[in-house]
């Protein structure tokens, strides 16, 4: 009589429901999953080591490239420990609109994250509809720094520019009549701040939209509701932060717990979930979007009323501007001195986090005085969040995988580095 | 009981189909957000960080005066330039070339220049037809810079206040 055994299949790297170059390799019995072990390591680019081998300023832009859907939030990490370091604090205008960023960034990757959730269950058209309002959004990144994901924005000690006072506007063509046109830049007339408003303005009902065509929705909740249940203790014994363990029922977000920039002067809720599982994880991040809506509309107001500098104006960090490095020769040598030595930051080691979207995105960061780190390394929430699918897939079906999977919302330029 | 009647109901009839069906049969009527890409395109911002360039005075005289300021900034190391004297006495590049491969597109360079020779210019769709064309020289980025000299300044000249 032939053995019985369990039969191992291997889910990804290219499987499109494995979120980049996961590779999963399941254990079945029948359809049952006995085990869940990924493979990583197939977009491993060396981030870390690479950082040690630039001065500061040169690593923000590979920073971007670690999570790629939430791309500002963890340049924001890398600075803040830069700057935990060399002991400067940005002007409250930089931090304000680096506090706008960052929820500017969450929703972008709630949304990508809904889209993705929804798609691998089963829903399309959610998906079009996140992608139409990540549109402006990308458009908001674009105008304030030139490239509509890998921003490379944020500086120690403040933000690269302030924000525009023009929005580009669409072009006339044969397609569209005046009207039309009119139409598509009815949005753009004012500055940055202007169509930022009438985004947040306008987004609180889109998220309901998206709620309309999941919250009650009967297939949906059977394929989400007690999927993946993880226990309050079991979520904080496998180290998840963020949704994966607000979901779970305990109220931790480092914006609230260990407040940076501006997050103590703004008014905000922390959405907690009760059961743990796929729906409710889904429900927090529907909950979040909401309230980094809330938090971008206080963010517009302040920084409409506040102008000032967005930089610091100590030119041994920072450098100065183009009139002044043009019309000065002291400027001029700072300025020189900055882009090819960069700074020296103070010996010692420190560890900044912020509240990522994803979780606790940290930094940990040891200089041994010179213009480079001795060393960097970055603690992403994703990295934990995929060591516990092996526990939240055992005994669920095999369709349940790419639900909990992404219910995760795991992202393999953070988790490989 | 009236909310258990009212489950029933939601439950037999479909409710919440019906609803999102609703939505999605209202947009299905609503023009289209999107744009039909190659004749209309979606607006660019004047910080746009595309395509590069090397740009020229306007009496023709090419800026760049090879401080490798942009050499020493680039995180990716994707700029290779040699310098000399020219027959007129003055330091001028031999050879300046970016790999775009390796490039990043995060603008340090044009940050770092300090006579705005080198820019990022709002050019997004370039390709390559042939191996080595990855590679610009320092004749293609001038002809680049030459040929939109007029965009390249606008935009620069909008974003004066902010840098």
């Amino acid at each position: 009589m032939p053995e019985i055994r369990n039969y191992t299949l291997n889910f990804g790297p290219q499987h499109p429901a494995a979120h980049g170059v996961l590779r999963l390799v399941l254990e079945l019995d029948g359809e049952v999953i006995k085990r869940a072990d990924p493979h990583i390591g197939l977009l491993h680019r060396a981030t870390e080591k690479l950082a040690e081998s630039k001065p500061y300023n040169q690593s923000i832009g590979y920073m971007d490239r670690l999570d790629y859907v939430s791309m500002m939030c963890n340049e924001h990490g890398y600075v803040l420990a830069i700057e935990k370091l060399l002991g400067i604090e940005p002007p409250v205008r930089a931090q304000y609109i680096r506090v706008m960023f960052d929820e500017i960034t969450r929703i972008l990757n709630h949304l990508l994250w809904l889209g993705a959730h929804a798609l691998d269950i089963g829903a399309m058209t959610v998906f079009l509809y996140a992608f139409r309002e990540r549109e402006d959004l990308m458009d908001c990144y674009e105008a304030v720094s030139g490239a509509r994901m890998h921003a490379t924005y944020y500086r120690p000690g403040g933000v690269y520019r302030d924000l525009p006072a023009t929005m580009p506007q669409y072009e006339k063509s044969g397609w569209r009549t005046e009207k039309q046109i009119q139409e598509l830049n009815a949005n753009r007339q004012g500055s940055l701040l202007d169509f930022i408003e009438s985004f947040a303005q306008r987004f609180d009902g889109k998220v309901d939209e998206y709620e309309t065509l999941l919250t009650d929705n009967r297939i949906w909740k059977q394929r989400t509701v007690d999927v993946g249940v993880v226990s309050p203790e079991r979520a904080l014994a496998l180290g998840f932060t963020g949704p994966m363990l607000r979901g779970s029922g305990v109220a931790w977000d480092l914006r609230r717990k260990q407040p940076y920039e501006v997050y103590d002067q703004l008014e905000f809720d922390i959405p907690v979930g009760s059961n743990g599982d796929c729906y409710d994880r889904y429900l927090v991040r529907m909950a979040e979007m909401r309230e980094s809506n809330r938090i971008i509309k206080q963010c517009v107001q302040w920084l409409r009323n506040n102008p000032g500098s967005v930089m610091l104006q100590d030119h041994k960090i920072t450098p100065p501007t183009r009139t002044e490095m043009k019309n000065d020769m002291e400027s001029l040598i700072h300025h020189f001195k900055l882009f090819t030595e960069g700074y020296h930051v103070p010996e010692g080691e420190v560890y900044a986090a912020i509240e990522h979207p994803k979780g606790e995105f940290g930094v940990y960061l040891i200089s041994d005085g010179s213009n480079k780190p001795y060393r960097l390394k970055i603690r992403p929430p994703g990295f934990s969040h995929l060591a516990a699918l092996d526990e939240m897939c055992r005994g669920h079906l095999l369709a349940d995988v790419v639900a909990i999977l992404s219910s995760q919302d795991i992202v393999f330029g953070e988790i490989d580095r | 009981m009236m909310n258990k009647l009212k489950h029933f109901f939601k439950k037999f009839l479909l409710w919440e189909i019906l609803v999102g069906l609703k939505l999605t049969g209202r947009y299905m009527f609503k023009r289209k957000v999107t744009i039909l890409f190659p004749e209309e395109k979606t607006p660019l911002s004047p910080r746009f960080r595309g395509l590069h360039a090397l740009r020229r005075y306007p009496n023709g005289e090419e800026r760049c005066i090879a401080c490798k300021l942009c050499e020493a900034v680039c995180p990716a190391l994707a700029i290779t330039i040699d310098a000399e004297p020219r027959e007129d006495g003055s330091r001028r590049t031999t050879r300046y070339e970016i790999d775009l491969f390796k490039c990043i597109f995060c603008g340090f360079c044009e940050e770092s220049c300090p006579v705005d020779s080198i820019v990022e210019t709002h050019l997004s769709h370039y390709h390559f037809e042939n191996r080595g064309e990855n590679i610009m020289t320092k004749p293609v980025l001038l002809a680049i810079g030459d040929k939109y000299e007029s965009e390249i300044a606008k935009a620069r000249e909008t974003d004066a206040p902010f840098r």
